[in-house]
């Protein structure tokens, strides 16, 4: 064999070693990787296109997440058993104010309660921001929400821009909001 | 490294055994043998043939069986290590925070070691994955690095091969024979199923090669059914989820987009020990209850083609269906099991108006605890308030009362009546057996009356998308075993000198008996000299010298 020939070989061999060896290592990889981040979030990731709903506010106008496209929106997980859920209410109102004629809206998806139960609480803790019941639980799915308060930061192109589970201090919130604000 | 150039001439690739060609041992040691090692025809493992960059060393690495035992005795001993704390989905810990404190709390620092370690929830831990991946690994580089070489050189073997490669055969014989003993021999060698080649003043017969490749066919399937496994992490293939449902709910199959549960009702049937299952009552009056039957009565909706999450009103019925134990509703690669249920959960709690000293009653009122209303209208213009509702009353925070949870476990109330008696209206905080006056005392109290309960249903939603796959795995895994364990690779080598001695050998992957038998026939017909067998000549010859040595 001549030893054109033999280096030819001898580099198809490497070529062929190193793709086969590739592909076994990405196929781990990536098993690895959606493993581990399935912990958090099982269908959601950041960076992905927020799921589209509609749901009814408490006076009977239907949201639909699409409509908000240009704007960010803070949509926000909660119900009225859930304490940090509670205690981060009026700092999304005060923000709100704030931010509302800066294109951020909130959008506040309760759980599966009573129209009574989630009126009393807005009415008493004076949320002027709209507040959908997710009667059947289908958002809440949809999003995979696991704990509660969880907030879904949208950005106005309608990607997820965070995903923040646990309470937010009134700074957090008004650092998101200006995370989401369009340009 | 340099070819190994055989004394017929063929050139071996470096780390050959045993010439491709003519089957001349082509080391010392080979050389040395009494009988030739077949494992392989004597082929160079091509992992060891180069070994010079960083890819071959990788590549080498992977291809040795020791270290695919290697990998799978540290996998077997992971595996038991797991079993030896329970694994996070049986710790009664939700949270990751919670399930990581659960693991200190209760083992110490053990606890926290295995928690860091991941061995909390072992086949998601990122190692774990990790060592079964580099196993499927070493299970295709090995199977490449050995199938390649062997498939080679049997496609490729001769006829003829030189008289040191068929003494060094188990089974040999030699002596004279006639001008038509090799024409025989293939007659006989022929009916009994063999492919016969001949070249000049031999004949090769072979039968079975096909069952050479049965352990190349066996980790097919394993790497096959890997991949299942390494599918069911993907999004879309697996799902096993819980839903709760109470009677009268309506909810969102989880992982199933577009599909929506209502719950008509729970049942749990037990057997009566009367009439027909009086035969049972026995057993009963022993034991006390015994569940008959338990099932959730459920309608399955659709969101149509297009519509939104939340967009409800113009959900399809896709069917009504009765879920019982072992018999799941099954739709649209989904299936629901009957898992679990809860009784008698508080759906409403009714009351009567009552003045407190005469015990006179305005009337009833019934709170639905599930979508309380906010007035209730009673007798002679009387009207209960509903200013706060707490289904799990947990305490005051700030004056506040408090819900520990969504479902009206233990509801709390916050009531203004208003009587003609007490026009100003009068506040009342009621939990069960409890009543709070804020405000003074009243002069009406609600007493309670009854409760009406529902049940909830456990059910597991199920999807495996991989089952087809995992099958296929399976069988073509048990198909590779088949192929190895009851087919024989078997061949003779026969070669009629010139002075008219035979000389044959003969060789198979495992069952000599029947070798033997094959070759007891053809011995027969074709007056082929008596064989040996080598091995146990030899094995006979060592307890003989053993005996003598004691």
């Amino acid at each position: 064999m001549s030893t054109e020939k033999k280096r030819n070989k001898k580099k198809n061999r490497t070529i062929m070693r190193s793709v086969i060896l590739l592909l076994l290592v990405a196929a781990i990889g990536y098993t690895i990787y959606n493993s581990v981040t399935a912990d958090e979030v099982e269908v959601l990731r950041v960076g992905d296109a927020a799921p589209d709903f509609t749901l009814t506010d408490l006076d009977g106008e239907t949201h639909k997440l699409s409509d908000y496209k240009g704007q960010g929106v803070f949509l926000n997980f909660w119900g009225t058993w859930c304490e940090p859920c509670i205690k981060e209410m009026p700092a999304m109102a005060s923000q709100y104010d704030v931010y509302e004629d800066q294109g951020v809206q909130i959008l506040a998806v309760n759980i599966a309660q009573s129209n009574f139960e989630v009126e009393t609480f807005a009415r008493q803790y004076g949320l002027d921001f709209p507040i959908v019941i997710d009667r059947d639980k289908s958002v809440m799915t949809a999003y995979n929400i696991r704990p509660l308060p969880t907030t879904m930061l949208v950005n106005p192109q309608g990607e997820i821009q965070r995903i923040v589970t646990g309470e937010m201090t009134e700074q957090d919130i008004a650092g998101f909001m200006e995370e989401i604000k369009p340009e | 490294m340099d070819k190994l150039i055989c004394k017929c001439g063929h050139e071996n690739p470096p780390g050959t055994v045993l010439c491709e060609s003519c089957g001349r041992p082509l080391n010392e040691q080979e050389q040395n043998k009494k009988l030739a090692d077949m494992r392989y025809e004597g082929t160079a493992r091509r992992s060891q043939t180069y070994n010079k960059s960083i890819i071959d060393k990788i590549w080498n690495f992977f291809s040795s069986v020791k270290v695919g035992v290697g990998i799978i005795i540290v996998l077997l001993i992971a595996a038991a290590l797991g079993t030896i704390l329970p694994q996070k989905q049986y710790v009664p810990a939700t949270t990751d925070a919670a399930i990581e404190a659960y693991y200190t709390d209760i083992y110490g620092s053990v606890g926290t070691v295995y928690h860091a370690l991941g061995f909390h929830d072992l086949y998601n831990s990122f190692w774990f994955i990790g060592l079964v991946g580099m196993l499927a690994i070493s299970l295709i580089i090995a199977s490449l690095d050995r199938f390649v070489p062997l498939y080679k050189s049997l496609k490729n073997q001769r006829v003829l091969r030189h008289s040191s490669f068929m003494r060094k055969q188990r089974i040999l014989a030699e002596g004279p024979g006639d001008a038509d003993t090799l024409k025989k021999a293939e007659e006989k060698l022929t009916d009994l199923k063999y492919k016969v080649s001949t070249d000049k003043n031999g004949l090769l017969a072979e039968k079975g090669r096909f069952s050479r490749w049965g352990p190349y066919v066996n980790h097919i399937g394993l790497i096959i059914f890997l991949f299942g496994v390494m599918l069911r992490m993907m999004p879309g293939f697996y799902v096993d989820e819980t839903l709760w449902i109470r009677e009268g709910e309506t909810r969102a199959i989880p992982d199933a987009p577009g599909y929506v549960l209502e719950s008509k009702g729970f049942t749990l049937e037990t057997y009566t020990g009367e009439g027909e299952e009086e035969k049972f009552g026995e057993a009963i009056d022993r034991v006390g209850t015994v569940a008959k039957n338990y099932q959730t009565d459920v309608v399955l909706y659709k969101i149509p083609e297009g519509a939104l999450p939340g967009d409800t009103a113009d959900m399809e019925m896709v069917e009504e269906h009765a879920i019982r134990v072992n018999q799941p509703f099954k739709f649209d690669g989904y299936a629901l099991y009957q898992m679990d249920f809860q009784q008698d959960e508080l759906k409403t709690m009714s009351f009567a108006l009552q003045n407190k000293e005469t015990g006179e009653s305005r009337g009833d009122l019934t709170i639905d605890l599930v979508n309380p209303e906010t007035n209730y209208e009673l007798e002679d213009g009387s009207v209960v308030e509903l200013l706060g509702y707490y289904p799990d009353f947990s305490g005051f925070e700030n004056g506040e009362p408090q819900t520990a949870t969504p479902l009206p476990k233990n509801p709390g109330f916050l009531v203004k009546m208003t009587t003609p008696d007490t026009p100003d209206g009068e506040t009342s905080f009621i939990t069960i057996q409890n009543t709070v006056e804020p405000l003074g005392d009243n002069d009406y109290k609600l007493a309670f009356q009854g409760v009406e309960t529902r049940d909830a249903s456990g059910l597991t939603v199920r999807k495996d998308r991989t089952l087809p796959i995992l099958g296929l795995g399976g069988l073509i895994f048990m198909i590779g075993v088949a192929q190895g364990m009851y087919f024989n690779h078997r061949r003779f080598w026969i070669q009629q000198q010139a002075d008219g001695s035979i000389l044959l050998a003969g060789h198979t992957n495992k069952n000599w008996f029947g070798l033997k038998k094959d070759l007891d026939q053809v011995t027969d017909h074709a007056s082929l000299p008596a064989y040996r067998d080598q091995q146990e000549d030899m094995e006979a010859q060592e307890k003989r010298e053993g005996e003598q040595l004691t």
